[in-house]
Order: C-alpha cells, then sequence, then structure tokens
C-alpha cells in the first residue's frame, strides 16, 4: 500500500464527508441534521479543493453554508417548536427505502467501478478564478445571463411567497 | 495521488445514495430538502471530478457553479413554501398535507 | 315581277271600324245611358260605310290600272323582323281582294242598318254594335293583308268575334255552348292552318327564300318544290294543312258541326258571319294561296271531294229541318260546299264569283228569316207559320227572289255562279264527270228544300195561332231597305260572270284571272271549248232545279204528294237519320268530347292517387326516417356518448386513488421511475 500523505488525507476528508452525510440522513433531530449538513458542506469543499477547484470551494461555502445553510436553520427555527418532539425527525418506510437506496447504490458502484473511464492528463493546479470569469463572459454568456433572471424569479416568488404568509398571520 | 477519479466518484456515490435515503423516508419537510442538497453536492463532486480528470477542461467547474446557483435558488422558493406549509397545516410533516387526495 | 302602288289610305278601311268598335265597347255602356242607341248607331254604322267608300275609291284606282299593275300597297309598319321572319302590318288590296272588300264593307254594311232595327229591343244594344264593328275590323284584316301572319291574326281574330256573337245571349247556356262549340271547332281548324304556315315558311328558308308575303310566295313558290315533309310532298302537306284551316272556318267536313248550332245567334250575326263573310275567309284564303294549291293535285282532289260531299251531305239534312235558321244554316254549309268544290278543281275565280252571289242572297235570305222571326215574336218553327205573305209583301218578294238565285234559276246571279262551278267540276283537268254528279245532286236537293221552306213560311193558310196573328206586321223601313237592296244585287251580279257559251263575257273571271294565273289557264282552255256539252249540263242542272221546286210544290202547296211517302221510305230510317243530322254531333260528343274528358278523369285520378300519394308517401317516407334516425340517435349516438362519459368516471374514480396527497409516495414513485430507467439502460 502506497499511501501518500495527500491520499490519507483525501480518505479523512472522504470519510467526513460520509459521515455527515449518514448523519444527515439517520439523525432524529432536525437540528442535528441541519449541522450535520452544514459538516458536509464544508468537507465537499475541501474536496473541491483536492480537485484543483479553488473558486468553486469558496462559493461553496459561501452559497452553501452561508446562504442555504442559514436559511434552513431559520426555516427549522420558524417552523418547529424545539420543545416538540413529536413532529420530529421520525422515519417511515425505512426497509423499502434501504432496498431501493441498495439498489441504486449497487448500480453506481457498478458504473463507476466498471467505467472505463477516459483519463486525461492531470494539468498542474492553479488558480481558477480568471478562467472562470472568462468563460463567463464569453462561452458561458447565455446561461449566465439567464441565470441571474433565474435568481430574479426566485428572489420574486420567494418573496410573494412569504408576503402571503405574513399578511394571513 | 494514487486514489484518483475513482476515488471521487465513490465518494459522491454513497453521499447520493445517502440523499436518496434522506429524500425517500423522512417525514420532515426540510428534511427531504436536505436530502435533495445532499444529491445536488454529490452530483458537484462528480462534475468537478470529471473536470479535472477529464482533460483539464473547466467547463466542469462551470457547470458546478451553475448548480449551485441553482440550488440556492431552489432552496429559497423550497423553504418558503414549507414556511407557507406551516401557516397553513401548523406543522411541516408531509403526512398531514393530504387535503388533495383522490 | 309585277309593279305595285304605294299607297297610304288603305288602312282607314279596317281601322275605321276599330275605332267604331273602341268607342261602343270601351265607353259603350254609358253613351247609350247618356245619348241612347241612336249614338251607338252613329258611332256604329258610319265607320263601315265610309269603309265602303273608301273600298269603292281603291276599287277604281285598280280599274284605272293595267292589269298587271294592279296591286295596291299600304305599309304601315315593321311589325317582326326577326332573323329570317319579316312580316309588315301593311295591307294589300289587288283583284282579288278589292272584291272581298266590296262584298264585306258593303253587304256588312246593309246588316249593320238592318240590325239597328232588328236589335232594337236589346239592352246590350252597345255590345253588339261594338262587337259587329270589331268583327268588321277583323275579317278586313284578314282579306286585306299582305302576308300570312297578319292574316292568321284577322283569321283568329274572326272566330274570337264570332264566338262572342253567336253566344251573344249568353245568359242561356245553349247560346253559350253554342258559342264555345264555334271557337273550339274553329281551333282545331286553326291548328291546321298555323302548321301550314310553319311548314311553307320552314320550307322557303331551307331553300334560301323565307317569306311569308303572298307576293313574294307566289313569285318564288317554286323553290318548295320536290321537297318532302315526312314522306309527303311539301306542297302537299302544307295545302292539306291549310285546307283543315278552311274546313274549319268554312264549315266543311268534318268541322262543319259548330255552324247549325251557331244559329243560337242573332240573326244579323248568322246573315253578316255565317253566310257572306267568316265562312268564306276559308274559300278565299285557298283563292289567295292557289299558287301553291294548284302544285299539289293531290290537295287539290281532297279539296274538290270534301267540298262535294260536303254540299250533297249538308243538303240532305236540310231536307228535314223545321227551324227556318236551320234550313238557311245547312243550305251555307251546302253552298260553301260549292265554293270549295270550285276551288278544288281550280276553278278558283268561279268559287270567288259563287261567294259574292251567295253573300248577297244567302244574306238576304237570313235577314228575311229575321224578319219573320221578329214578326212571330220569336218564333222559328216553319211549322207553324204559313200564309205570312199576304202580311209581309217586301219580305216574301225579296226572300222569293234570293231563294230563285239560291236554286240556281236564271236569269238569277246563283245560276251563273253554280252553272260556272258544275261546269268546271265536270270539265276541268282536276275535275271529273262524277264531281259534277254530287253537285247536280246536291243542287237539286237544293231547290226542294229551298222551296220547301218558302211554301211552308209565307203560302197557304197561317197555322200559328190567334195571339201571334194579330202582331203579325211587316219589318220597318231600316230592315226592309237593306232586303230590296240585297235582292236587287241577287238579281243583276250574274251580269258580271256570264260565261262566253252564253255570249258574255265572264268579266269577273278575266277580272281575276292575273291572280289565279296557274288555274286560269287551265279553265280558261276549257271554256272555250265547251260546246255542246257546256249547254246540255246547263240545262240539266236548271231541269233538276225546276224539278226540285215542282216537288217541293206538289208536297207543300198543293200537297198532292204526302212528305209521307218519303219519310216512310225504307222504314223511316233513312229519314231519321237526315233528321238527326246523320247523329254526327251524338258521335263527336261521345268520342271527342267524352273521350277528352276520360282522358281528364284518368289524369285527375292519376294526380290524385299516384302523384299525391308519392306527395304523401314521400312525407311518410320522412317522417319513419326521421322517427329511425331518432332512435338511433337516442341510443347509439347517446349511447356511444353517455359509455364514453362512463368510461371516463370509471377510469377517473378508479385513477384518483393515485393521488394519495402524500408527498412521500410521490417520491418514492419518482425514484423508481428512475431507478427503472437506470435498470434498463445497464442491462
Amino acid at each position: 500500500m502506497s499511501l501518500t500523505i495527500p491520499d490519507l488525507l483525501f480518505l479523512a476528508i472522504a470519510a467526513f464527508t460520509v459521515v455527515s452525510a449518514a448523519g444527515v440522513a439517520f439523525s432524529r433531530n432536525i437540528v442535528y441534521s441541519a449541522f450535520s449538513l452544514m459538516g458536509t458542506f464544508m468537507a465537499a469543499a475541501a474536496l473541491y479543493v483536492f480537485l484543483a477547484a479553488d473558486f468553486v470551494a469558496v462559493v461553496q461555502v459561501l452559497i452553501y453554508v452561508g446562504g442555504v445553510l442559514i436559511l434552513i436553520l431559520f426555516a427549522v427555527m420558524l417552523t418547529h417548536r424545539i420543545a416538540d418532539v413529536r413532529v420530529s425527525n421520525r422515519s417511515v418506510g425505512r426497509l423499502p427505502a434501504l432496498g431501493i437506496c441498495f439498489v441504486v447504490g449497487a448500480m453506481m458502484l457498478t458504473a463507476v467501478m466498471r467505467g472505463g473511464w477516459h483519463q486525461g492528463e492531470l494539468q498542474p493546479a492553479g488558480p481558477t478564478t480568471a478562467e472562470i470569469g472568462n468563460l463567463f463572459l464569453t462561452h458561458y454568456l447565455l446561461p449566465f445571463e439567464l441565470a441571474s433572471v433565474v435568481l430574479l424569479a426566485a428572489l420574486i416568488g420567494a418573496v410573494f411567497l412569504s408576503r402571503k404568509e405574513l399578511k394571513d398571520s | 495521488m494514487t486514489i484518483g477519479l475513482n476515488g471521487f466518484l465513490i465518494v459522491s456515490a454513497i453521499v447520493f445514495v445517502l440523499g436518496l435515503y434522506c429524500v425517500l423516508t423522512r417525514r420532515n419537510a426540510i428534511g427531504i430538502l436536505m436530502g435533495v442538497e445532499l444529491i445536488l453536492n454529490s452530483a458537484n463532486i462528480n462534475y468537478l471530478a470529471f473536470a479535472r480528470y477529464g482533460g483539464g477542461s473547466y467547463d466542469g467547474q462551470i457547470f458546478a457553479l451553475f448548480v449551485i446557483m441553482l440550488a440556492a435558488a431552489e432552496a429559497v422558493i423550497g423553504l418558503a413554501i414549507v414556511l407557507g406549509i406551516y401557516q397553513t397545516f401548523h406543522t411541516i410533516d408531509v403526512e398531514a398535507t393530504e387535503t388533495l387526495r383522490g | 315581277m309585277h309593279d305595285l302602288i304605294e299607297v297610304n289610305y288603305l288602312r282607314w278601311i279596317p281601322l275605321l271600324p276599330l275605332i267604331g268598335a273602341v268607342i261602343n265597347g270601351v265607353p259603350g255602356v254609358l253613351i247609350q245611358k247618356n245619348w241612347g242607341k241612336r249614338a251607338i248607331n252613329a258611332i256604329a254604322v258610319t265607320p263601315v260605310l265610309l269603309a265602303f267608300c273608301i273600298s269603292v275609291y281603291a276599287f277604281f284606282q285598280l280599274l284605272g290600272q293595267e292589269p298587271e299593275k294592279r296591286y295596291l300597297l299600304d305599309h304601315m309598319w315593321t311589325w317582326i323582323d326577326s332573323g329570317n321572319l319579316k312580316a309588315n302590318a301593311a295591307f294589300a288590296v289587288d283583284q282579288l281582294s278589292g272584291v272581298m272588300i266590296l262584298i264585306v264593307t258593303g253587304v256588312g254594311g246593309l246588316i249593320h242598318i238592318y240590325s239597328t232595327g232588328y236589335m232594337h229591343d236589346e239592352k246590350s244594344y252597345w255590345r253588339f254594335f261594338a262587337l259587329l264593328n270589331l268583327f268588321t275590323f277583323s275579317m278586313l284584316v284578314l282579306v286585306m293583308a299582305d302576308n300570312l301572319l297578319l292574316m292568321f291574326v284577322g283569321w283568329e281574330g274572326v272566330g274570337l268575334c264570332s264566338y262572342a256573337l253567336i253566344g251573344f245571349w249568353y245568359q242561356t247556356y245553349e247560346n253559350a255552348s253554342a258559342g264555345s262549340k264555334a271557337f273550339i271547332v274553329n281551333r282545331i281548324g286553326d291548328f291546321g292552318f298555323a302548321i301550314g304556315v310553319f311548314l311553307i315558311f320552314w320550307t322557303m328558308a331551307d331553300a334560301g327564300h323565307p317569306t311569308i308575303t303572298f307576293r313574294d310566295l307566289a313569285a318564288n313558290i317554286s323553290l318548295i318544290d320536290g321537297k318532302t315533309f315526312l314522306g309527303v310532298s311539301v306542297a302537299t302537306f302544307a295545302c292539306l294543312m291549310l285546307f283543315v284551316g278552311a274546313t274549319g272556318k268554312s264549315a266543311q267536313i268534318p268541322l262543319y258541326v259548330w255552324l247549325p248550332d251557331a244559329m243560337a245567334g242573332p240573326t244579323p250575326v248568322s246573315a253578316l258571319i255565317h253566310a257572306a263573310t267568316m265562312v268564306t275567309a276559308g274559300v278565299y284564303m285557298i283563292g289567295r294561296m292557289n299558287f301553291i294549291f294548284s302544285m299539289s293535285p293531290t290537295a287539290l282532289t281532297v279539296v274538290a271531294w270534301t267540298g262535294a260531299l260536303t254540299a250533297l251531305f249538308a243538303a240532305s239534312i236540310g231536307l228535314a229541318q223545321n227551324d227556318i235558321k236551320r234550313v238557311l244554316a245547312y243550305s251555307t254549309v251546302s253552298q260553301l260546299g260549292y265554293m270549295v268544290l270550285g276551288m278544288g278543281v281550280g276553278a278558283y275565280a268561279a268559287g270567288i264569283f259563287h261567294l259574292m252571289t251567295h253573300a248577297f242572297f244567302k244574306a238576304c235570305l237570313f235577314l228575311g228569316s229575321g224578319s219573320v222571326i221578329h214578326a212571330m215574336g220569336g218564333e222559328q218553327d216553319m211549322r207553324k207559320m204559313g200564309g205570312l205573305r199576304k202580311w209581309m209583301p217586301y219580305t216574301y218578294w225579296t226572300f222569293l227572289i234570293s231563294t230563285f238565285a239560291i236554286a240556281g234559276i236564271p236569269p238569277f246571279s246563283g245560276f251563273f255562279s253554280k252553272d260556272e262551278i258544275l261546269w268546271k267540276a265536270f270539265s276541268s283537268e282536276h275535275g271529273s264527270p262524277l264531281l259534277w254528279m254530287v253537285g247536280f245532286a246536291a243542287a237539286g236537293m237544293t231547290a226542294f228544300y229551298m222551296f220547301r221552306q218558302v211554301f211552308m213560311t209565307f203560302w197557304g193558310e197561317c197555322r200559328a195561332d190567334h195571339h201571334t196573328q194579330e202582331h203579325l206586321h211587316e219589318s220597318p223601313p231600316v230592315m226592309t231597305y237593306p232586303l230590296v237592296v240585297l235582292a236587287a244585287l241577287a238579281t243583276i251580279a250574274g251580269i258580271w260572270g256570264i260565261p262566253e257559251s252564253l255570249g258574255g263575257s265572264n268579266e269577273i273571271e278575266h277580272w281575276l284571272a292575273p291572280v289565279f294565273h296557274a288555274g286560269g289557264h287551265g279553265a280558261e282552255h276549257h271554256a272555250a271549248h265547251g260546246g255542246i256539252i257546256e249547254y246540255a249540263l246547263m240545262a240539266a242542272s236548271v231541269g233538276v232545279a225546276a224539278l226540285g221546286i215542282f216537288l217541293a210544290y206538289l208536297m207543300y202547296e198543293k200537297k198532292s204528294l204526302s212528305p209521307d211517302t218519303f219519310t216512310e221510305l225504307a222504314g223511316g230510317a233513312p229519314y231519321r237519320a237526315i233528321y238527326n243530322k246523320y247523329y254526327v254531333d251524338e258521335f263527336y260528343n261521345a268520342v271527342f268530347v267524352n273521350g277528352l274528358l276520360v282522358i281528364t278523369r284518368l289524369c285527375a285520378a292519376f294526380d290524385h292517387y299516384v302523384i299525391d300519394f308519392i306527395v304523401d308517401g314521400a312525407a311518410y317516407v320522412t317522417r319513419f326516417v326521421s322517427w329511425v334516425n331518432g332512435l338511433f340517435d337516442a341510443y347509439i349516438i347517446d349511447g356511444i356518448v353517455n359509455r364514453i362519459a362512463d368510461v371516463t368516471l370509471g377510469l377517473g374514480t378508479r385513477f384518483r386513488h393515485l393521488q394519495t396527497g402524500s408527498i412521500n409516495g410521490y417520491l418514492y414513485v419518482v425514484v423508481l421511475g428512475v431507478v427503472l430507467v437506470m435498470v434498463v439502460r445497464l442491462v
């Protein structure tokens, strides 16, 4: 076994990711799940760094952890009487779900193993921001603009939905 | 690094499966959303892995950025809806929202 | 080509009576009410007398011309100019129509004057005179027309006026139906006439010279030579068709049946229309179209034999009639037969001559009988008359003269004209001794029954009842003067036709020769060489007439010979046959009239049962079909629709259970689907 330090590091981060994800899936307390989710996000960001995607990693931390997670926590707080245990994380129909998950997992692992992935040359890891910026404004201009439209729509939609709720309550 | 592509793909597969489990078994609406986030993340890992090991083009990273962005938007809307459900049903148990049953 | 002279006064000859007819016709009632019958008289009689004066003038103008140039044409306007057909409203007077207009206006005028007295008590006085004038107008159009179409207009016009005048007292059913009978029988003849006209025009147009003007036709008629129609030569066919028209108008066999019934009209009408003018239209027409008749010996033979047989046939019926007007009616048919016989043997001039003399004596006879009826207070049966010469001298003497004329006794005019016809019947290239014999027999009968009439009416004891006898009187001068004039004419008219064999120059034949040059030559040819035979025949006809008179004298005056000898002859059957007019009317009634009624009833039944059945049946079928459609719609269409709805409902009921409302469930399904796809792809 010629595991180098990076490999070990990778294994550690991968393990952390998996454990956090399991925590999200199997935790009974929704708040515990939320925090595990944070852990997963962080670990994912670390994995991104491993994949020489520095900008994406930073964005991941910013958006996911700093945005989505906070949002989820807010939602949890707003909809959940902390003292109320009854409405919680109870899972239903575990066995069929496990069955499906098992099948899917098996299929995916099979695909990975039997993949025959064509691998190209590994470029040296370097800063990617400039390149991504370039691409956004040249090749991917249209999706970029459309994305902003989508965000606008989401913004308006969210405002609309929550305004109605606020009025009712 | 000897782990290489396969390692990342395996990790992503495991996260995907866990996210799928979350989606299928959670009774809490937010729990389901968390599962969706997990699935999206696993997809991101895949994208980036292939971007790195598939010849060095940055297309994968661009895609991953888009995924992040869309996930954020979707989380916003989803949580707004969840709040709406809470207002109506005073609970976010998905078993409770059965008024549209046939 | 003969020249013609263009004038513009001929139009007044028919137009003046027309104006009289319109003035008397339209506001007649008012005129009669406000100014009385004298005004009507003036309006009616004056135009005719004026027309006579103009006719005389035209005649003298003709006299002053060369024989070839005797043709006056008054072109009023172009009536029809369409494609091939050109017909003008134009009047022409040549030698033939010159004679005719004198007769029509002269005799017509006298009858108009007579009628003012005869119809004195009539309420619809104005209507009578309006119709009389209208008739005169139509007759003048007929004889003065320069083409076949205009002549046909006059032809129809006289038919119409005769219908109106025969049925003048239409309030009585018999009178009205007599008028209808005249019109309908005439119509049958008109149909034939029209076909003849069409055929002539058509053939001429085919040959390249489309025309219906008499002058043009006469000049170019040879163009139809050799052409056939339905296998018969055009000339023969057309002549026969034209002759059918003549049999209708001139009361020949088989279309004579209307004339005896026409006696239902007032006596002046009988005199004018059925003695002097309308019935002669047929004879005139044959004379006018002589050029085409001469082209067809077949047609001429038919004409001659029809005329001869009609003469004999009608004379035989006249032997047994008791109504004073009926006797005269049958004698008219018989005399018309003579005229037609004359035309048929090519003796056109002789026929026209007899037409003229007949107009004089027959009009006189009819007016005289009118006088008698007037005096007898309406009685027409001769068995109730007798000895009237005591009370009515003028009537008697004029009647007697006219009877001598009709019997053919010289020196009266009838002798010359009738004899001319009989001679030509014997000697002409179209005639035969057989024809002469028929005419000879008829002459004998004519003399007999006419003098029977004289003896029964004017001689012997008066058989009328006391009351009538009290009222017997001679007619007023307005009625007797025309009688005198006519009787005078009947006496002297023979002067114009004295044949060469008797030292005369047969002026009328020479006068008319240019018109009849086709037939005239033949007749003239023989006339010059008549010789002994001609004198012998002449003597024979006079002799048979004298015999007839003598027989009548024996039977009805001296009463030494009883009529019963003849009536009882051969079991009385022949007598009954002629007394009942050979049952011809009954035969026509049974065959044609009833036959037509049978067809009518058949058609009515067909309409009622078949056509109505089809229509009603169609309605029933439609209702039935719509009922079936309704069922179809209710059960099948609605059924399908309802079934679809039920299926949808059923499916919906079953499928809505898919909507569990459970989000978890939905998610399960989604994931399952994805897994399925993945499995399929991988495997």
